[in-house]
């Protein structure tokens, strides 16, 4: 049965998108030095949105004196409670604006109105709000009495979670008294840029936090610039090696949130129409573009057929297209480069010989579009059981003994997060304690909170985010 | 007069004491500069072996119960107690110290250990925690073993800088492949004499001698050791084990000479877990 819907667009009218941007450094929007700029487009139908700057080494520079200048001077000078008053203002403000940022973030990201509306925004205000109140409480935070701050942190974010990934960097940074050089991700930097003007109504000092818009280039510029003594990070494997190594002669800090190839694990005896729920939330949340994303589905075999029979039902009424829809469950992949990446990936599928099924569904001529899809027949020697997708492609896998599931669960580079699905408690916190993973889910998948620290093990990253453990990366010890 | 009978000072790999696999060994002198021991000076094959025999010792160490890790590290300190006069001795002929400076040290590296051990079943108390999450979910968060960590021992104090590498390491549940001192390997051999006869199981402690710039190319570069507290190597080694070893982003760390339970929880990783509340 498939219902239909009138379409409901959510109105863009709330959003105010200037034609051009320039740089937030030091408080104010300054033009670069270099005069580049890019276009960033709207992914579900390829219209220009505006036109940002390239930053170049020598605006990281001045954003990097702004940031050590605001730190010596100004932030490191006030006490928690008032840094804290300070993040409180932010996080207020982001709900008052809630719904501008929601649509903003659709429009330049291509996610779901749906869920930039009731995860993305709410939870980036969330993550200020519940840093604010640690602000005047850092001796608790695990490291002794006083701990120090490092001073000035760059913090480089991806495309996938634009305005939350934000949250997730500035408001722990600003929290414990460090000041910020943030670079937004080329293809999405209108939410990171409407932040600016947040910082701005919240009167916060200048210099605190500057926003740099730019491609790889300007990352590395912060990533390599002396005068940076931290650096967050959160993006592909790849890319975190070359951090890794490059910060490596450094005193500066280094976390590092990476890729992942999440299990998520259905043993027979889970109850199958949560799971499927679960299994839907697990790949098909934000086109798959998750880095915790259970994208391999390892299931019991017996209950295999039952299993994908019930799946396909319920992928079928999922409703893509339009991200602006309130009733889109899909939205647009985020861009030229990802929807080829993904293309690449599933017909490596194809041609070392899984099986493909996707729903019938229309997908909009204009924009970037990928139909949710699962593929069977694969093994663990397929690209599609061992690589990153980055997108609504699911790897089914399956095994015998619960044993043989947390054996294959584990046998990846990765370890940033895994799904259990089984009605027998002893049996979830067997399997949580086996897997290599930071976050584990347990018949549930892709929750979020900002007291709730994520993180990977092994090539998925260095550190923790959120909670206390999270805090702590923001922070020195004095026992190294 | 009667000729003493020496001690050949030789690896502990996998619960067994060999010599190197490459025949080599090193010419140890005292603080006065006579001849001391021909330690072994291990080779790339060694450490690879080491590997070997940590990762088979991984698994029984890291789910024994945090209670029963305790017990086996304090009965490491038991058996300390009971050498105490043969530390001294190495400590004062590797460091030129007095026979008192040297019970000093025996008596705090004992005492260290004892310390480490009790870290064992407190440290998810602590560093865990429950998070109270919006929405009907339970959430918790432990540290738990990182997995096989290299240590490359620091050389302020032969033999508290011994204990300050390996019982931070195994109290977080770790297998470790401790790297001795140059200068003071007598100490981090004797200790294995006492690991050796302690109920550590086999694999979980193996320690090699020699010179660390050697061996830290091998240990950055192998994919199989996961972390590494890099106390002992000179600031330019150290710089190239962190670049190398971003390969495998081993977790990569070193310290003052301070106790600290950072030390046991920098070779942990906190797992999150997420599930449901409800009838």
């Amino acid at each position: 049965m498939k219902f239909e819907y009138a379409p409901a667009p959510e109105s863009t009218a709330i959003v105010d998108i200037k034609p051009e941007y320039e740089l937030f450094i030091d408080g104010k929007f300054v033009a670069s030095k270099s005069g580049k700029k890019f276009e960033t487009i709207n992914p579900a139908n390829e219209k220009v949105l505006s036109r940002v700057t390239q930053a170049s080494a020598a605006d990281v520079d001045r954003a990097v004196k702004a940031a050590t200048e605001a730190y010596r001077k100004t932030w490191s000078k006030l006490s928690g409670a008032q840094r804290g008053k300070y993040l409180f203002r932010i996080a207020r403000i982001l709900q008052e604006r809630a719904r501008e940022f929601a649509v903003l973030e659709s429009m330049d990201n291509g996610k779901p109105i749906r869920e930039t509306r009731d995860t993305d925004i709410p939870l980036a205000a969330a993550h200020f709000f519940y840093h604010a109140g640690w602000a005047d409480k850092l001796d608790y935070a695990g490291l002794g009495d006083n701990p120090k701050p490092h001073g000035v942190v760059g913090q480089i974010i991806p495309w996938n979670f634009p305005m939350l990934m934000l949250a997730w960097k500035v408001a722990p940074a600003l929290a414990t008294g460090n000041t910020v050089v943030l670079k937004p991700a080329e293809t999405t930097p209108l939410t990171a840029l409407l932040f600016a003007e947040v910082c701005q109504q919240a009167d916060l000092p200048k210099g605190v936090v500057n926003i740099l818009t730019g491609d790889g280039l300007t990352g590395a510029a912060i990533v390599n610039h002396p005068g940076i003594n931290k650096i967050a990070f959160t993006g592909s494997t790849e890319v975190g090696k070359i951090i890794a190594k490059s910060v490596a002669g450094t005193k500066k800090a280094l976390t590092l949130e990476l890729g992942g190839k999440g299990a998520n694990i259905i043993f027979e005896d889970a109850p199958i129409d949560e799971t499927v729920e679960g299994i839907i939330n697990g790949i098909y949340f934000n086109q798959g573009h998750v880095c915790c994303a259970g994208s391999r589905l390892l299931v019991q075999e017996n209950i295999k057929d039952e299993l994908l029979e019930k799946l396909k039902r319920r992928m079928s009424l999922i409703r893509v297209g339009d991200p602006l829809d309130k009733n889109t469950d899909l939205g647009a992949i985020n861009s030229a480069a990802q929807l080829m990446k993904i293309r690449e990936m599933a017909e490596s599928g194809d041609a070392e010989g899984a099986e493909r099924w996707s729903p019938q569904c229309n997908l909009p001529e204009k924009g970037f579009w990928f139909p949710p899809t699962f593929f069977t027949g694969v093994s663990q020697a397929h690209r599609i059981a061992r690589e990153e997708i980055f997108g609504p492609v699911l790897s089914v896998i399956t095994f015998r003994t619960p044993s043989e599931a947390i054996e294959k669960a584990n046998n990846t580079p990765y370890g940033l997060s895994a799904g259990i699905w089984t009605d027998k408690g002893s049996r979830i916190l067997w399997s949580a304690q086996q897997l290599k993973a930071g976050v584990i889910w347990a018949n549930t998948f892709n929750k979020f909170d900002p007291a709730s620290p994520f993180g990977g093990y092994k090539e998925s990253g260095w550190g923790r985010e959120g909670g206390r453990h999270g805090l702590a990366a923001y922070l020195k010890g004095d026992f190294s | 007069m009667r000729l003493d009978v020496r001690k050949t000072y030789k690896l502990f790999i996998g619960g067994a004491f060999p010599r190197s696999e490459s025949g080599r060994s090193y010419e140890l002198l005292d603080a006065k500069g006579n001849f001391l021991a021909n330690p072994a000076l291990a080779s790339r094959k060694d450490l690879r072996d080491a590997v070997v025999a940590a990762r088979n010792a991984s698994e029984k160490w890291a789910t024994a119960s945090a209670f029963n890790r305790s017990q086996i590290l304090y009965r490491v300190a038991e058996v300390m107690e009971g050498r105490r006069e043969q530390f001294a001795a190495e400590i004062m002929a590797q460091e030129g110290l007095t026979k008192a400076q040297s019970l000093k040290q025996v008596d705090e590296a004992i005492d260290l250990w004892v310390w480490y051990a009790g870290w064992c079943d407190k440290i998810s108390t602590i560093y865990g925690s429950t998070n109270p999450v919006s929405g009907s979910f339970y959430n918790f968060t432990t540290p738990e073993p990182l997995g096989v960590v290299a240590v490359f021992i620091s050389e302020n104090k032969s033999l508290t800088d011994v204990v300050h590498g390996i019982a931070p390491v195994l109290a977080g549940g770790n297998v470790v492949i401790a790297i001795a001192a140059e200068d003071y390997p007598l100490s981090a051999i004797t200790l294995a004499e006492v690991i050796a006869t302690s109920d550590v199981p086999a694999g979980t402690v193996n320690i090699l001698t020699g010179k660390s710039a050697e061996l830290a190319p091998w240990v950055a570069s192998h994919m199989d050791i996961d972390g590494v507290d890099g106390s002992g190597l000179d600031a330019a080694n150290y710089e190239a084990l962190k670049r190398e070893g971003a390969d495998n982003l081993k977790r990569i760390q070193r310290f003052k000479s301070v106790e600290n339970p950072q030390r046991v929880l920098s070779f942990m990783e906190h797992k999150t877990v997420w599930h449901p509340i409800g009838i």
